[in-house]
């Protein structure tokens, strides 16, 4: 799953308010420095053209002071500074647009960045209601979703482009930023600071989605995980209790875990490990058996599982949908 | 030796008067032969074509580094190198092109040419000079001996904290780094200090501070740029190591340090860092680029103030590294601004140098070829820095391939480009034979293609949204064709530099001798010999203007320069100071003999910071103990230095 066409982190098209009021001076100020390092490379080609001499010794072109270039210098950085003036003018009239959404936000989202992963907590009055997730964020078409974002480790930085622009998660303290998409898609974001060793593969999804569809789907994952029904997803709970519950939370059951990704409903997510790969059986399997040959120096380690054990846990696990 | 020997008035002559100066000068400043020689030798030029030498052997490591990442960006889901592979050659990469290469290749030239621009004997410390060379290696060896222990450091060259903290790093990487840039930030203010009072005090009697070359105005303000940045990095360096080993909490979040208190410590030395590292390329450039011109830079004075305010205006603008931090917009927006406005003095100089071509007569030597890519990669440059000047632009673009791109176009465009082209004019000076033209002009289109081939697609990768400083990418990102390209580019620009690398050796084996003036240019280092002797000028020049050896020709002002006759300073390796502004002649200098102190000095400080590393108290109180005596050494009271008295205006 990549959302977004051939280039999902692309900043040609947006899908989003922020993005999309930065996207005309972001591309305003790019072809205008195109124009000029095309005409002052011009400049520099067609004053060789026209100036340069046949001879290739410097000794046997004689030496003056000719003609005058001050005018050129002093055109050329009067230009410069008006042009420079108009773009700090332009600047300071976006950063005023985007520090705020135009309505204030519907909720906020908790975001915790971690070595290499995502958490998303969506917080609500009534407890019961309240639920994490990871590493895929559903938010309603046409509202303004705000995120409050920490680290417990080290320094991130939570972007995803189509929407806006990115803001770094700091440990020990709290910054916040606002997205909101203007029409449904899943939009790809990305850790855009280096935080160690598997920065690379620390992606995000945002599934932006109709009111309706986004309300049900926050009601599914609030819920806790359905208990096993079969006598091997029976056994499978207890061995992943006992293997994976230190790290990781099923709700409903006694793992409480949170070093890991919150996976009481795992199977409703389209990627696992932080977007590396499509949450396929194949893929979980693998996953689980041989984490560090996937994702080295990953948090989560290889535990060596009996074959039994290991059949009944991914069993269990493909149950938490 | 009595006080009247520093106020005597120096006997006056002319080479006609007095034919055996010459010799009795050689036999005053040569080195010594052998080993011995080498490694005692507080020879200016001996020093600057070490630096030149050894920041290219890093720039060597540095591009090696950077071939791998490419062989491993250069398709999609690569593995070639492991992510933790990658991620020290990333930051070894940074470290090494920006603190062992840029720099010291610049402190090469301007330790080279500097004396010699002035028309002085030596710097104003030799032996200071001789130790900020040793330093230098010694700190690049330690960073570098990293890679034996496979912990070379990984967390990029700006090294946030707490990434760089024992928690998440617990090998000695950091360790190594940390210790490394305070040991190299000795090399660099010493350097630096020497670069400020020799251009103050040791200038050649006549030339005033409007007549010194730009290069001279660039080394000078980057070096009084390094005097006011060097103590932040080296202070967030000490408090980095205390953290890491002594359970300070400086930059520790999780024991209400802050984080970010790194990122201002590092960024208010890193961004005036980068004009130090191109202030001197620029001047160079400003310099040679108008001889090739056949004519005076236009807009000298402007130039000039341009260089100084780059300078001052860089101290201003650290914080546009940091718009995605959260910071309050407020002080995002006044940073903004401040980055636009820097833009201003550089504008200045892309329209000097424009100008000076199109009211020159402009001579198509490798040279000027170089210095004609430099300008027009300087703007690639520059605006790609306007675009990221704006904050909401850079909230999109920063840390993505677009800031490696404008980071490698500032860098290979400003720095590398000029350096080439200066390479090409100045090689004649350096070593007495002429950089090869033929192999030279294949030298400058295959790199001049290679580097825009590799990065000029880097703009688009960013616009795609690639991540920077990651070991991968996965395919459907749609990536895979861009970096092909650059990958491609990069092996291209390689092979430019090897090109550049036979030129040289074929030129130092059969290239033409040099004459004296080979370009015909202006200014005093073209009127000594090429090479020129271990004394620089046997007679004392007097100046009378900016180009003296185009005096006749501009008609410039009323007095000449007078070349041919002057002070002969030979009672002892003799030079002379002159003052601050009208750089009248002052005193008479007596100038340290060669000496290996420096040398020891810096191995008992190569003993000292590995007892740090390894916190072996014994070791270090030994080393110090060797250091105080080095000292000691250095500092005794020798007869024939003794300088009782700064004496009346000669």
């Amino acid at each position: 799953m990549t959302g977004g066409g051939p280039l999902p982190l692309g900043l040609f098209a947006t899908a989003g308010a922020g993005a999309g009021q930065i996207s005309p001076l972001l591309w305003g100020l790019i072809w205008l420095s195109v124009v000029i390092a095309v005409l002052i490379a011009l400049a520099v080609v067609v004053g060789i053209a026209i100036r340069a001499r046949r001879e290739r010794d410097p000794k046997l072109v004689p030496v003056s002071r000719s003609g005058n270039g001050l005018p050129l210098i002093y055109g050329g950085v009067g230009l410069s500074i008006l042009i420079l003036l108009a773009l700090t003018g332009w600047t300071v009239t976006v950063i005023a647009g985007i520090a705020k959404p135009s309505a204030p936000a519907a909720f906020s989202v908790d975001v915790s960045a971690r070595q290499w992963w995502w958490a998303f907590h969506y917080d609500d009055p009534d407890s019961g209601k309240a639920f994490t997730t990871a590493n895929e964020l559903h938010i309603p078409v046409g509202q303004a979703v705000a995120f409050n974002l920490t680290s417990p480790d080290v320094i991130h930085s939570f972007w995803v482009p189509a929407l806006g622009g990115k803001t770094d998660v700091i440990p020990g303290q709290t910054n916040t930023m606002w997205l909101e998409a203007d029409k449904a898609g899943v939009y790809r974001g990305q850790c855009s600071e280096y935080c160690g060793q598997q920065h690379a593969n620390m992606a995000l999804y945002v599934v932006a989605e109709p009111a309706a569809q986004y309300a049900s789907w926050r009601t599914v994952q609030a819920a806790p995980a359905k208990p096993p029904v079969t006598a091997q997803t029976e056994a499978g709970l207890a061995d992943f209790i006992g293997r994976c519950g230190n790290c990781h939370t099923v709700r409903g059951t006694p793992a409480r875990g949170d070093k890991g990704p919150d996976l009481t409903h795992l199977m409703s997510r389209s990627t696992i490990a932080a977007g590396l790969l499509d949450n396929a059986p194949g893929n979980l399997a693998g996953w689980i058996a041989h984490p560090q040959g996937l994702k080295p120096g990953s948090l989560m380690p290889d535990i060596a599982l009996s074959g039994p054990e290991f059949e009944a846990i991914l069993a269990y696990v493909e149950t938490l949908k | 030796m009595s006080t009247t020997e520093y106020e005597r008035v120096p006997e006056t002559a002319s080479l006609a008067d007095d034919p055996g100066l010459p010799e009795r000068l050689r036999v005053l400043w040569e080195n010594r032969p052998g080993l011995y020689g080498w490694i005692a030798s507080v020879d200016h030029k001996s020093i600057g074509i070490r630096y030149l030498v050894t920041s290219f052997v890093f720039l060597l490591l540095g591009g090696l580094e950077a071939l791998l990442m490419r062989i491993q960006l250069g398709q999609p889901g690569e593995h070639v190198l492991t992510p933790e592979q990658y991620n020290q050659l990333f930051s070894m990469h940074g470290i090494t092109m920006i603190f062992l290469y840029a720099l010291p290749v610049l402190s090469g030239f301007s330790n080279f040419l500097f004396p010699l621009v002035l028309g002085a004997r030596d710097m104003a410390f030799p032996r200071l000079n001789a130790f900020s060379y040793w330093t230098y290696i010694a700190a690049g060896l330690f960073m570098y001996s990293s890679f034996l222990l496979g912990a070379a450091p990984d967390d990029g060259w700006f090294n946030y904290a707490p990434n760089s903290l024992k928690a998440f790093s617990p090998g000695p990487n950091m360790d190594f780094y940390a210790l490394g840039m305070i040991f190299l930030g000795i090399s660099t203010m010493v350097g630096a200090a020497n670069f400020v009072v020799t251009v103050l005090r040791m200038r050649a009697p006549g030339m005033s501070i409007n007549r010194l070359p730009i290069l001279v105005w660039g080394t000078t303000a980057a070096s009084a740029g390094i005097l006011l940045s060097v103590p932040a990095v080296s202070l967030a360096f000490f408090m980095l190591w205390l953290d890491r080993n002594f359970g300070t909490h400086f930059f520790n979040a999780s024991a209400d340090g802050l984080p970010l208190l790194w990122q201002h410590l590092f960024w208010i030395f890193a961004h005036p860092w980068v004009y130090i590292i191109v202030l001197p390329a620029m001047g160079l450039v400003s310099d040679a680029l108008p001889i090739l011109c056949r004519r005076p830079l236009v807009g000298y004075t402007l130039v000039v103030l341009a260089t100084v305010l780059t300078m001052v205006l860089g101290f201003g603008v650290w914080v546009h590294h940091m718009f995605a931090t959260g910071l309050p917009l407020v002080a995002s927006s006044f940073f903004s601004g401040a980055s636009f406005i820097i833009a201003i003095p550089s504008a200045v100089a892309t329209f000097a140098w424009i100008a000076t071509i199109w009211t020159g007569r402009p001579v198509l030597t490798t040279a000027f070829l170089y210095f004609a890519g430099f300008i027009v990669m300087f703007v690639v440059g520059g605006v790609s820095g306007v675009v990221t000047a704006a904050v909401p632009a850079d909230l999109q673009l920063t840390d993505t391939y677009f800031v490696v791109a404008h980071i490698h176009y500032v860098l290979i465009g400003i720095n590398l480009f000029g350096v080439l082209g200066a390479l090409y004019f100045w090689f004649p000076k350096f070593t007495g034979r002429m950089l090869g033209e033929r192999l030279g002009r294949w030298n400058f289109w295959i790199t001049f293609i290679g580097f825009n081939v590799a990065f000029l697609p880097m703009h688009l990768t960013g616009l795609m949204g690639m991540p920077r400083r990651v070991y991968t990418y996965p395919e459907d990102l749609g990536l895979g064709a861009v970096n092909l390209i650059s990958s491609v580019g990069s092996f291209l620009l390689a092979i430019g530099l090897l090109l550049f690398l036979v030129n040289v050796a074929l030129s130092l084996r059969k290239g033409a001798r040099a004459p004296d003036n080979p370009w015909d240019a202006p200014t005093l280092e073209w009127a000594t010999t090429s090479p020129p002797p271990p004394y620089n000028f046997a007679l004392i020049p007097l100046i009378a203007s900016r180009h003296p050896l185009w005096e006749d020709r501009l008609q410039e002002g009323s007095g000449r320069s007078v070349l041919d006759r002057g002070f002969t300073l030979d009672h002892g390796k003799e030079a002379l100071a002159t003052t601050v502004l009208d750089a009248e002649p002052d005193v008479i200098l007596k100038m340290p003999a060669d000496t290996v102190t420096p040398f020891v000095l810096t191995v008992m400080l190569s003993a000292a910071f590995t007892a740090l590393l390894v916190q072996s108290w014994w070791m270090l109180a030994l080393a110090g103990m060797l250091i105080l005596a080095c000292i000691v050494a250095w500092l005794w009271p020798k007869r024939h230095l003794l300088q009782i008295a700064a004496a009346g205006h000669g």
